[in-house]
């Protein structure tokens, strides 16, 4: 009861924190933290599902009304979670190292932006840009090219052993955005690096502004996406790609068909990819190259890799987590920095309007994401949030288990 | 398409390739030993490659704002460069073996993989934040030195330029000294045998961890003396130039045979030839419909072919899975 309490406590006190503070990045991080805690608090399941549900349905876009950076920062948190939930499946479930996972997510953004906006009249002739309205349906459509995608690339390559599958994975990512950046001839595809634009928006529901609208789809979409893969982890499919994560070829022998299951696995992991890049597009309006690099793809890997491969929460953690340090964080330590120079601050006296202008924290997100991988791989390979069974593979599988006895003791 | 123009440049193309693939060969040494060792990727190695650049450019830059870079003759100094920049790279490589990979030595082999990956980028940041700090700039340039800049006029159509010719000389030595190492020293038969069975080595007296570290710092010294090479040739350099040679490196590895040194140089010349043709031709030869910014995706769709059909390489072996 006390917890329950504290719960309830700390969300209302952290939200009027972010109302009191609408500018203040402390007051926005303690109201993250809050929800965090809430989540892993032991109080009543119906409660925690409560307090979420009304932190997400109704105060965050009550905060966005005050800080709308703050609504674009809990959509991209959105967006990330989608991709990291997706890449989940591939690396943490089937055990595939994916590092070319935003190429997936480029070709969802990109089939929305060709025929979204007036730039499919250059392919086609005329009757572009589609009605806006057909947004909804290229959400599926997103959906199937991404998938589509995952099993062409997978098709030939997944014979591959792990190392040299991610390698693959990789160059096939830079193919991709090569090609977005240079299919501006002979046919004009992708506008090469000046990128497409204006991207069409979808119509709005109850004259809702943009920025609402965009997180609330994002919300539905992520939601969809979570039950997606509760559902699958548990299903023949999910149990089929953690046996060849553990043995390929013990899962083989027990009749797992190998090829099918991780095609599976790619398309599946591809398909959430594809239907975030579509809303992607939608919400910037403009897209091209710039946002598909590597540096993309090892960060939505660094998310997966921060919350625990295989684990749900884990990816939704990491995603957060990763994202606000990039948006919020290391921006707002460039601020800070910036502040203190221009008002000429000294420290143990060294002036700081003398820092080199080249240093710039939120441009060293590369260094964030390397040394969450390098900490995470050598100290808690199995993430903040472990896969239970994950966890138990990576700790040692007999450490924790009582030892055998009698007659079931393995006779060595 | 004008037939004589093709047949003109192409000696110049050859050239370039040569360099190229002379480049490629040495950063491939990097990925190939420590493969052959360890069947691990060392995905870093990019960036231990472009750290040997940038110890060169410093200390280029620092002769040159003491005012003794022109009165000096270049011989010494690309030796002092070349030996620093190799030095140097040798022990981060090492450090990094030591930090990152050595802890997770036996664990299940995405883990160490991801582990490097995570180096990689953080030594791009890492080079940067330094670079930003000591000179307020990442992207640097080489300081020039004209005697290695002088062209020589091979035919009408072909020049080659003093530094060209420099650096072809020293990737030949450098790839024939190793070679002399791995195949006539004690040392080089402990690595191959290391390289060939880590067990029965160390029952053989053979300290493996000792053969590993110097196999990093063999690999590092390489890359170091490349990423010096790369800046002398191509002048500019910034921390995230090395990561696409790098990746070229490791395809040229994969072509020819990854663990295998000889395979290496062959694989880093044939894609440097490759790729130089690639460039220069591709855009001739459709009509400029394909120009050279598709010779990247050229050198991956290769990579990405040889390990479907011939994950063995032109020269290795079949590499098993390791169990």
């Amino acid at each position: 009861m006390i917890r329950a309490g504290v719960a309830v406590g700390l969300v209302a006190a952290s939200s009027v924190l972010v109302a009191v503070f609408p500018r203040s990045i402390l007051a926005f991080l303690a109201f993250q933290a809050s929800l965090l805690w809430v989540y892993t608090a032991r109080v009543p399941s119906w409660l925690r599902g409560a307090l979420l549900a009304v932190a997400l349905l109704v105060l965050m876009p009550v905060i966005g009304h005050y800080n709308g950076y703050y609504l674009e920062v809990a959509t991209q948190v959105g967006i990330f979670v989608a991709l990291a939930l997706g890449l989940n499946i591939v690396v943490g479930l089937a055990g595939l190292l994916d590092l070319g996972y935003v190429a997936f997510f480029a070709v969802g953004a990109y089939s929305w932006a060709i025929f979204g906006s007036p730039h499919a009249n250059l392919i086609f002739g005329a009757g572009f840009p589609l009605d806006p309205a057909w947004f909804y349906l290229f959400l599926v459509v997103g959906l199937l090219v991404a998938a589509a995608t995952g099993i062409l690339l997978g098709l030939p390559v997944l014979r591959l052993r792990g190392d040299y599958l991610a390698i693959v994975t990789l160059g096939f990512g830079e193919v991709i955005r090569v090609l977005a950046n240079n299919l501006d001839k002979p046919v004009n595809l992708t506008n090469g690096p000046k990128g497409i634009t204006p991207i069409g928006r979808p119509p709005v529901p109850f004259d809702l502004p943009y920025a609402e609208t965009f997180y609330f789809l994002v919300l539905v979409i992520v939601g969809v996406v979570i039950v997606v893969n509760r559902r699958l982890e548990d299903s023949h499919i999910g149990r089929a790609w953690e046996a060849i994560r553990e043995d390929e070829v013990a899962a083989q022998a027990m009749g797992v068909p190998l090829v099918r299951s991780k095609l599976l696995a790619f398309a599946c992991g591809a398909s959430f990819a594809g239907v975030m890049g579509v809303v992607f597009s939608a919400k910037q309006v403009f897209i091209n190259p710039e946002s598909f690099t590597f540096l993309e793809s090892i960060g939505v890997l660094a998310m997966v890799i921060l919350g625990g491969m295989g684990s749900i929460p884990g990816a939704v953690l990491g995603a957060t987590v990763v994202t606000v340090l990039n948006l919020q964080v290391l921006k707002g330590l460039s601020l800070w920095l910036n502040e203190l120079k221009n008002a000429g601050v000294t420290i143990l006296g060294f002036s700081l309007a003398d820092l080199p202008t080249q240093l710039e924290p939120a441009k060293y997100e590369r260094m964030v994401f390397g040394a969450i991988l390098v900490v995470m791989m050598i100290f808690r390979p199995q993430g903040i949030f472990p896969a239970r069974r994950r966890e138990r593979e990576l700790v040692g599988a007999g450490d924790e288990q009582p030892a055998p006895t009698g007659a079931t003791a393995p006779v060595a | 398409m004008d037939v004589e123009l093709l047949i003109a440049i192409f000696p110049q193309v050859l050239l370039d390739g040569l360099i190229l693939g002379f480049m490629y060969a040495l950063i491939a040494l990097g990925y190939t030993m420590v493969y052959g060792v360890l069947e691990f990727i060392n995905f870093a190695h990019s960036e231990i490659f472009i750290f040997g650049a940038f110890v060169g450019v410093e200390i280029l830059l620092g002769l040159r704002s003491a005012g003794i870079l022109a009165g000096l003759h270049w011989l010494p100094v690309l030796v002092l460069v070349l030996l620093a920049g190799m030095a140097a790279s040798a022990l981060l490589a090492v450090s990094v073996e030591r930090i990152a990979y050595r802890p997770l030595r036996g664990a299940p082999r995405l883990i160490p993989l991801i582990s490097a990956i995570g180096v990689s980028f953080f030594l791009q940041d890492a080079i940067r934040l330094v670079e930003s700090v000591w000179r307020n700039a990442f992207n640097l340039v080489y300081p020039t030195m004209d005697a290695l800049n002088e062209r020589y006029e091979l035919t009408s159509t072909i020049d080659i330029s003093m530094k060209s010719f420099v650096v072809i000389a020293a990737a030949l030595l450098m790839l024939w000294g190793l070679h002399a190492l791995v195949n006539r020293t004690k040392v080089g038969t402990s690595m191959r045998a290391v390289a060939e069975d880590q067990a029965a080595a160390s029952l053989m007296g053979i300290n493996v961890n000792r053969v590993i570290s110097l196999t990093f710092l063999i690999g590092g010294a390489m890359g170091g003396a490349a990423g010096v090479l790369f800046g002398v040739q191509y002048g500019l350099i910034n921390p995230y130039t090395g990561f696409i040679p790098g990746l070229k490196a490791f395809t040229a590895a994969v072509l020819g045979g990854i663990g295998n040194i000889p395979g290496a140089m062959i694989g880093g010349l044939v894609l440097g030839l490759l790729e130089a043709f690639a460039a220069s031709y591709l855009s001739l030869l459709t009509g400029g419909a394909f120009g050279a910014e598709y010779k990247d995706i050229f050198a991956f769709s290769m990579l990405i072919l040889i390990l479907i059909f011939r994950p063995k390489g032109l020269l290795g072996e079949v590499v098993r899975e390791r169990a």
